[in-house]
């Protein structure tokens, strides 16, 4: 397989959410949230009830991809930053250590100035935590598949009972 | 690459729907959210053009239920088909767990098919991926058609590897759970593997 499988434990999570809950209320956003480069939700922070945040996800990474195709044709890497303006509320959407999209929503109690400073701190500190997220899931033991490992204990009738409805 | 979550207990992963343009990847998967009990499905998003094309990809998250303790969530992408989306093609197959190839079983459409899937391996290998392993089933689509090519020949041109392979009608839904099923399947015997 090309890339491993992205794995994340209850320590990194919690980690990981308070950075984002910090980084929410120092830059006065409604919402943040952070999604790997496949669309898949990893964490978030703020008012999602009423939103759909699978296909913001999705939509998120789509946009990242999107974006990184343009920046490779004109000889860039990547489009570290993304901002989208809307009439009330704002989308600030920013790659962190190259693997991991972070998204703050914000509105007029907040500014652009502001989230782009609150996000610059928060990507480093996500960062490091991602680093160690990725070694510890690479290391022995480390989470997937192979012995020791709750996968390698599913059975045919497992799956099979996934379909039984 | 499936992501798995121990601090939800979740298991996401990526299903994409390749194919020929007008193959009837989109009809897959709105049989499939059209018949899915609400509880187990998300919002089908569409990037289409206004006539309907898919332009970027179509995106369905569903969940099959528990696998032990675990959440079971696929999240199934169409590609745009026609040729001169490539360049979008690509970004879409990214972190992909697994294939569906739906092929148009007309006649006339064999030429498509078998451009597709040898633009499917390309695709695939610039990703690192191979399409002799991951995991892959093959779906023949339109078999109610008059002018449909026999299954014999659309084996032997297109799945030479013998993958699991399922005889559909997309819009009555003939075939399409089936083809989820075994795909679905494929994924997490692959996961068990512990690749």
């Amino acid at each position: 397989m090309a890339a491993p499988t992205m794995v994340m434990y209850d320590e990194e999570f919690q980690q990981i959410s308070t950075v984002c809950e910090r980084l929410s209320r120092e830059a006065n956003a409604k919402i943040v949230f952070l999604v790997d480069k496949n669309g898949q939700l990893i964490a978030s922070i703020g008012a999602t009830e009423n939103l759909d945040t699978t296909s913001l996800a999705s939509l998120t990474a789509g946009n990242i991809a999107a974006t990184g195709g343009l920046a490779k044709l004109i000889g860039e890497k990547e489009f570290s930053i993304l901002f989208h303006e809307g009439e009330k509320d704002n989308l600030h959407i920013s790659i962190i250590g190259g693997r991991v999209i972070l998204v703050v929503i914000f509105d007029s109690r907040s500014s652009l100035g502001l989230v782009r400073l609150r996000v610059k701190k928060a990507s480093d500190e996500l960062n490091k935590i991602f680093e160690i997220l990725m070694k510890k899931a690479q290391g022995p033991g480390g989470g997937l598949g192979g012995p020791g490992s709750p996968f390698a204990e599913i059975t045919d009738d497992d799956i099979d009972n996934l379909f039984s409805e | 690459m499936s992501f798995i979550n121990y601090s939800s207990r979740e298991i996401n992963c990526k299903i994409v729907y390749y194919g020929p343009g007008l193959c009837g990847k989109t009809t897959n998967l709105q049989y499939i959210y059209a018949n899915t009990n609400p509880s187990a499905k998300g919002k089908m998003i569409s990037l289409a053009t206004e006539t309907e094309r898919t332009l970027f990809f179509d995106f369905l998250p569903l969940s099959l239920g528990e696998i032990r303790g675990f959440k079971t969530r696929f999240h199934l992408y169409t590609v745009p088909g026609q040729v001169f989306y490539d360049a979008s093609r690509k970004l879409i197959l990214k972190g992909v767990d697994g294939v569906v190839f739906v092929a148009d079983s007309q006649i006339e459409r064999m030429e498509a098919n078998i451009e597709s899937v040898e633009n499917l391996r390309t695709n695939l290998s610039e990703q690192g991926y191979d399409l002799d392993k991951i995991p892959y089933v093959i779906q023949y689509n339109k078999r109610d058609l008059p002018n449909a090519a026999p299954m014999e020949e659309l084996q032997s041109l297109l799945n030479p590897r013998g993958v699991p392979h399922f005889e559909a009608v997309a819009p009555k839904g003939d075939g399409v759970y089936e083809t989820l099923k075994a795909i679905a399947r494929s994924i997490l015997t692959e996961l068990k593997r512990g690749t």
